[in-house]
């Protein structure tokens, strides 16, 4: 059984069907990358996972626990975190703040200070600006503080959407190397990405999704190999 | 050049331009005659400045309840009014008992105390319950209908308590040590006025407090600012909105007995009237869904409402001034809301959209 199995799908925005039965698993321990073109459905996938969008049809289970039917703020208690498309810092909060409230379920005081500090260590920038309103950091510490609130969660599925969005190269590889030290901690990622070469060359495995259906599934490596990958995806004539 | 700017320039922005001008002219000539004929005495604006600051802060306990629900809900709970009134309203038979069995004379901060936190469990009881069974099946309609609502529920409280008690005036009981003076500075102050804006200032710095440090607090906050994203992070925004509404009515409550220590008038069916709207303008005032915004913009009315009428309009000949009282609080939302609609300390309001 997979950690994640989300099985046939569909979720709609008022009339519009964004989703038309969408499958996937995650396994536990994996990196599992989901690429498409803009508007295909990658982050009305995550946000039909995490529980802020209801399909209409379709289940979602994790570890078995059928999840589908479950307000967004419980799945944080199983053990979900999201790190949306677009960071969703709290601007007005300070950094520190925002981190907090990562771990708002938690109640193991001493333990949240351990993980903040963990957190620090993976990002130091956040530390230096620990008091700093968040709504001033650049994009790559607003992608840090996003990150490490999600890591504050101690999540055992990280869901990403776009985390390499709007940065220059040289933190998109930070960013990635995040996220391959988290996986490699234990955590599983499901990663939706534009930047489909670099996802592929981190995941386990991918899926190609297109106008709300998944249209190819396979190994990373075999994807990025992948005539139809490579030419729709990778830029590659 | 100069054509493509003036064609920019609307006419109402001209008429806007020029009316402001001619408010800044009328107020200064205003201020010019009453300070050259010197019709007051320091001990005079004194006492009105006394009696302003404490109205001020019961206006200022009022308008966060407003504030903390638009922070979080971008609507205006019209009938915030009415849970002041509940609380001030149901308090004055507790008050009358307490007076009946001597507990107001024997203790009466004890006394107060029970009074404020009966007072507040009341209006908060109401702000919860009309949260849940009027705002939250509206929660996802057109900005419009919970406004209606609202209304439709000020109505309904009014005309309850209508019905259940009439519609005379009852006075909170007089407390023995509540009338004497102090004196501030050189000045004889009735008692009860700084001992109220101390005790409202008190409240809010405890609000601030719980904003800024609890959990909960931050957890408003979060929700203020995006409600997706915190239920992400396991916030359970109902439950948040709950609080909101329940703090409000607490804050409420509180001012509720406030005002019946403060004002010899006492409490009737109507009374939420003038005081939620005067509220509202000094909610309007800080900048709505601002929290220390809402505080200084309560204080700052009550000054303008307690001096502005001899200051201003006395200075401009103006007969009975006194009397305008309410009308210069009226004039001054329509003023912030022509000139500076994001209020003193507020952001734009588009910048919040809907
Ligand atoms: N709030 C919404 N209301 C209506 N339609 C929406 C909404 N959000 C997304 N859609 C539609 O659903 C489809 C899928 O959108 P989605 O945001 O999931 O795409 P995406 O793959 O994440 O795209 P991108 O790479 O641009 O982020 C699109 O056709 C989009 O127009
Ligand atoms: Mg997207």
């Amino acid at each position: 059984m997979a950690m994640l199995e989300v099985h046939d799908i569909h979720t709609y925005y008022g009339n519009i069907h964004a989703l038309k039965g969408i499958s996937l698993e995650v396994n536990q321990g994996e990196i599992v990358t989901l690429i498409g073109a803009n508007g295909a459905g990658k982050t009305t996938t995550l946000r039909t996972i995490s529980g802020l969008l209801r399909p209409r049809q379709g289940t979602i289970t994790l570890n078995g626990e059928l999840i589908s039917e479950l307000p967004a703020h419980e799945l944080v208690y199983k053990g979900i975190a999201m790190v949306p498309e677009g960071r969703g810092v709290f601007a007005k909060m300070s950094v520190q703040e925002n981190l907090e409230m990562g771990a708002y379920h938690r109640n193991d005081k001493a333990v949240i200070t351990s993980d903040l500090e963990y957190v620090f260590g993976l990002f130091p920038r956040l530390k230096e600006r620990r008091r700093q309103v968040s709504g001033t950091l650049s994009g790559g510490e607003q992608q840090m503080l996003a990150t490490g609130r999600a890591l504050m969660s101690k999540p055992t599925l990280l869901l990403m959407d776009e985390p390499s969005m709007g940065l220059a190269p040289i933190l998109v590889e930070g960013i990635f190397d995040t996220i391959q030290a988290i996986n490699k901690e234990g955590t599983t990622v499901l990663l939706v990405e534009q930047n489909a070469l670099m996802a592929l060359s981190i995941a386990h495995r991918g899926y190609v999704l297109q106008t709300g259906q998944i249209v190819l599934t396979d190994k990373a490596d075999k994807l990025k190999k992948d005539p139809t990958v490579q030419k729709a995806y990778l830029g590659v004539d | 050049m100069l054509r493509r700017t003036l064609s920019r320039v609307s006419w109402v922005d001209v008429f806007l331009r020029i009316f402001q001008l001619v408010a800044a002219v009328v107020i200064l000539i205003g201020l010019y005659k009453t300070f050259t004929t010197a019709r007051y005495s320091s001990e005079q604006w004194a006492t009105l400045a006394f009696a302003g600051l404490a109205q001020g802060s019961i206006y200022a306990l009022i308008a966060l309840g407003y504030t903390l629900v638009y922070g979080i809900l971008l609507m205006i709970n019209f009938a915030h009014g009415e849970i002041y009134m509940t609380g001030a309203f149901s308090t004055v038979f507790l008050a009358m008992y307490f007076n009946r069995i001597g507990f107001l004379q024997s203790s009466p901060v004890l006394a107060i105390i029970v009074l404020i936190l009966f007072s507040a469990a009341v209006s908060t009881s109401i702000a919860v319950l009309l949260e849940r069974i009027a705002y939250r099946p509206l929660r996802n309609a057109p900005r419009l209908i919970p406004l209606i609502t609202a209304i439709g529920a000020s109505f309904a409280l009014q005309y309850t308590f209508r019905g259940l008690f009439g519609s005379q005036f009852r006075a909170y009981p007089d407390i023995a040590v509540l009338k004497g003076t102090w004196n501030i500075l050189g000045f004889d102050v009735p008692l009860v006025q700084p001992v109220v804006f101390l005790a409202a200032v008190l409240l809010m710095v405890a609000l601030y407090w719980f904003v800024e440090r609890t959990k909960t607090g931050k957890a408003m906050r979060a929700v203020s600012e995006d409600k997706a994203v915190a239920r992400l992070m396991g916030i359970d925004i109902d439950r948040i909105i709950v609080s909101t509404f329940a703090l409000g009515g607490a804050l409420a409550g509180a001012a509720g007995v406030f005002n019946g220590l403060f004002r010899p008038q006492g409490v009737f069916f109507l009374m939420g009237f003038f005081p939620g709207i005067k509220a509202f303008t000094a909610a309007v005032l800080g900048g709505i869904g601002n929290i220390p915004g809402a505080m200084m913009g309560g204080l700052l009315l009550g000054l303008i409402e307690a001096l502005g009428p001899n200051l201003i309009l006395e200075g401009l000949g103006i007969p009975a001034a006194n009397q305008l009282k309410d009308a210069i609080a009226f004039l001054v939302l329509v003023l912030i809301l022509i000139f500076r609609p994001q209020g003193i300390f507020g952001e734009r309001l588009a910048e919040k959209k809907a």
